[in-house]
């Protein structure tokens, strides 16, 4: 892989709890993303998983400035984005964008296809010149695979699936090089869900792009991402290559996720063994101490309470299994039985 | 690449038809198909209630404009009104009869209509303005202006309409069509400022706003291409509802000698008066008031027809 194009250093956002009707006090904090380093490779795809309320979507909203991080950096080719406002943000607004989960709350109902797709230039007249625009919302449409003559359409007229190429036209619309999607697929059914995939993987390949791909379903982050990573409850647990985290996961939270894939082959259903987890996902305005998992882990011993697992690769790893992890107690351990 | 769940296989081909047609012409515009307020627009001209309710409401308005065109007499010139024909009953020369003065009902409630359209439409203007204005700031700015706003606007909703008009009203003893829609408009609009505040507020956590925020949209571009024309439908069938219910308020205050006073015509002006001969001659108090109840009920049932087709829900 080529050289970094985002780096996200120790990245933190907490929402601040209030209490008061006319004059607000703080009263403690929601740590929605607390302290996440990663970096997206040029050209690659990064799939981030983890179930509900962990921080993904936050971990979205914060690198693409909709919410000002609490510390920590993202650099952007370099460059910390992070404290931009005015034009250096608008600026760098080109180059990252996002497609949206819900492709019926993501489009304005108000607005043509055309509107839609041709916002963009209208707020970043330099990219295509005034006379060009309907020529260029067309060929974006072409693009995404819709009839170019769908225009002067409202979104209400389309199929989900029909939708999100909306939404991935309008987030193309800049030539960004990077493109963070926010569970694109999850309000899909499954056999559009292929083929928004498809549509992403080919325009990838067409115009260099590197993707941030959250979802929470595993099957469809293993087939697009490069590498992946592992959230819960504000932390990175575990990043690795697709195969590192799939074949050779570590981490007990990555291990009882992937436990949870179904397995098409009854034989290998069989085989495997399913990881419940006990108890609920704890509250990110009170996160437990050392390790967040400790309280649903079957590893979890005292070490666990009192240390904050760092996320880095484990001695006893070595070869193709060694990547970063952040366990006390790594060790292998093939759930899927595909390895 | 084609869709298995393409909806619009069918609608395609004969949009495309239209599309080329309209090439032809080289109109933009004929090639807009079905926005929403097209769709509602459609609705609408197949709905009996708006049909009837939309005729009502330009009759009246017609009435208010131009009077003449409906009766030859003028009800301020002098003779207009003789004793002698006090209190006749309705004829096929004087459809309306007459009330205690000797004046020509039917041209009085002609003239009448002019007051309470100015007062239903300039009210309802007034408290579109003034509450759509600052429950936009309050739903868009949130925090501190929002608790503010919100607070005084609780004190003010806390007054009732009639109520507060009577008190302003004796107070002020300046009764016309101006002064009564002010009044009415100081104590109506926060009915407006929640229902734009609340509009706004549910639309710009929607992610076509997050999106425009990720453009790189600034603020004005995101409240009135964005905001605005999603939040304006239920501030549009409010009003449409609540321009009856001030005609009929200024009625209530004219009727309690506190609204719009004579020699000024008014239906309820023109009802407190006959009230007290109602058992003698009551065709001089039911026709300023079946008119009234009739301009009310049309611009209600515009309002709700309006509603019915603005309602994604109901699609």
């Amino acid at each position: 892989m080529a050289e970094p194009i985002l780096e996200v250093r120790d990245l933190v956002k907490y929402y601040p709890l209030t209490q008061g009707i006319l004059f607000k006090r703080q009263v403690g904090a929601v740590k929605a993303v607390d302290g996440i380093s990663f970096e997206l490779m040029k050209g690659e795809t990064l799939g981030i998983v983890g179930e509900s309320g962990c921080g993904k979507s936050t971990l979205a909203k914060v690198l693409m400035n909709l919410e000002r991080a609490t510390s920590g950096e993202v650099r952007f080719k370099g460059q910390d984005i992070t404290r931009l406002s005015g034009a250096g943000l608008k600026s760098v607004r080109r180059n990252i964008q996002m497609v949206f989960q819900d492709p019926y709350t993501s489009l304005n109902p108000r607005m043509t296809v055309g509107d839609i797709i041709g916002e963009p230039f209208e707020i970043h007249p330099e990219v295509a010149p005034k006379g060009d625009r309907r020529k260029a919302v067309q060929d974006l449409l072409d693009v995404v695979g819709l009839n170019p003559e769908y225009i002067n359409r409202y979104p209400h007229q389309f199929s989900g699936g029909q939708r999100q190429r909306i939404g991935i036209a309008r987030g193309l619309a800049l030539k960004p090089e990077v493109i963070i999607c926010d569970e694109p697929v999850s309000a899909l059914d499954v056999s559009v869900q292929a083929q928004v995939i498809n549509l992403l993987e080919q325009l990838q390949g067409e115009f260099g792009l590197s993707y941030m791909f959250i979802a929470h379903d595993l099957s469809i982050v293993r087939h697009i991402s490069d590498r992946v990573g592992v959230m819960y409850l504000g932390k990175m647990v575990e990043i690795g290559t697709e195969e590192q985290i799939y074949s050779y996961p570590t981490h007990p939270y990555t291990q009882a996720l992937l436990s949870a894939v179904p397995v098409p082959d009854p034989t290998g259903r069989e085989r495997r063994e399913r990881i419940l987890l006990s108890g609920d996902l704890p509250s990110p305005a009170n996160p437990p101490s050392g390790c967040r998992f400790r309280t649903r882990c079957w590893k979890a011993q005292e070490r666990c309470s009192v240390e904050v697992p760092l996320l880095a690769v484990p001695e006893l790893l070595e070869g193709p299994a060694a990547h970063r992890s952040a366990c006390h107690f790594a060790e292998v351990r093939d759930v899927i039985g595909t390895a | 690449m084609s869709e298995p769940t393409n909806t619009l296989d069918g609608k395609a081909a004969s949009a495309e038809g239209a599309l080329a047609k309209g090439a032809k012409g080289g109109k933009d515009a004929k090639e807009r198909v079905a926005s929403l307020w097209t769709d509602a627009w459609y609705d609408l001209r197949r709905n009996p209630l708006f049909i009837i309710g939309g005729l009502l409401v330009l009759f009246m308005v017609a009435l208010a404009v131009a009077p003449q065109l409906f009766t030859d007499k003028d009800p301020n010139s002098a003779g207009f009104c003789e004793l002698a024909s006090s209190l006749k009953r309705p004829s096929a020369d004087h459809w309306f009869g007459f009330d205690v003065q000797g004046c020509d009902i039917y041209t009085r409630t002609v003239w009448g209509a002019r007051n309470s359209i100015i007062v239903g439409i300039l009210t309802t203007s007034l408290v579109v303005l003034v509450g759509g204005t600052l429950g936009l700031l309050a739903g868009w700015l949130t925090g501190f202006w929002d608790s503010l706003l919100s607070r005084v606007t609780e004190i003010f909703f806390a007054i009732p309409l009639l109520l507060g008009g009577m008190l302003i009203m004796s107070t002020w003893q300046k009764g016309n069509a101006w002064t009564v829609s002010a009044v009415m408009a100081v104590l109506g609009w926060p009915q407006i400022y929640r229902l734009m505040r609340s509009a706004v507020i549910s639309n710009k956590h929607n992610d076509y706003v997050v999106a425009a925020r990720a453009l790189g949209a600034g603020t004005r571009r995101i409240v009135t291409r964005h905001i605005l024309p999603n939040a304006v439908a239920p501030v549009i069938v409010v009003s449409t509802i609540n321009l009856g219910v001030y005609i009929g308020a200024e009625a209530a205050l004219s009727y309690l000698g506190i609204g719009i006073q004579s020699p000024a015509i008014s239906w309820g002006l023109m009802i407190s008066d006959a009230q007290s001969r109602f058992l003698n001659a009551p065709h001089v108090l039911l026709f300023p008031a079946a008119v009234l109840s009739i301009t009310v009920l049309a611009f209600i049932m515009l309002g709700d027809a309006v509603r019915d087709a603005l309602d994604p829900k109901l699609r």
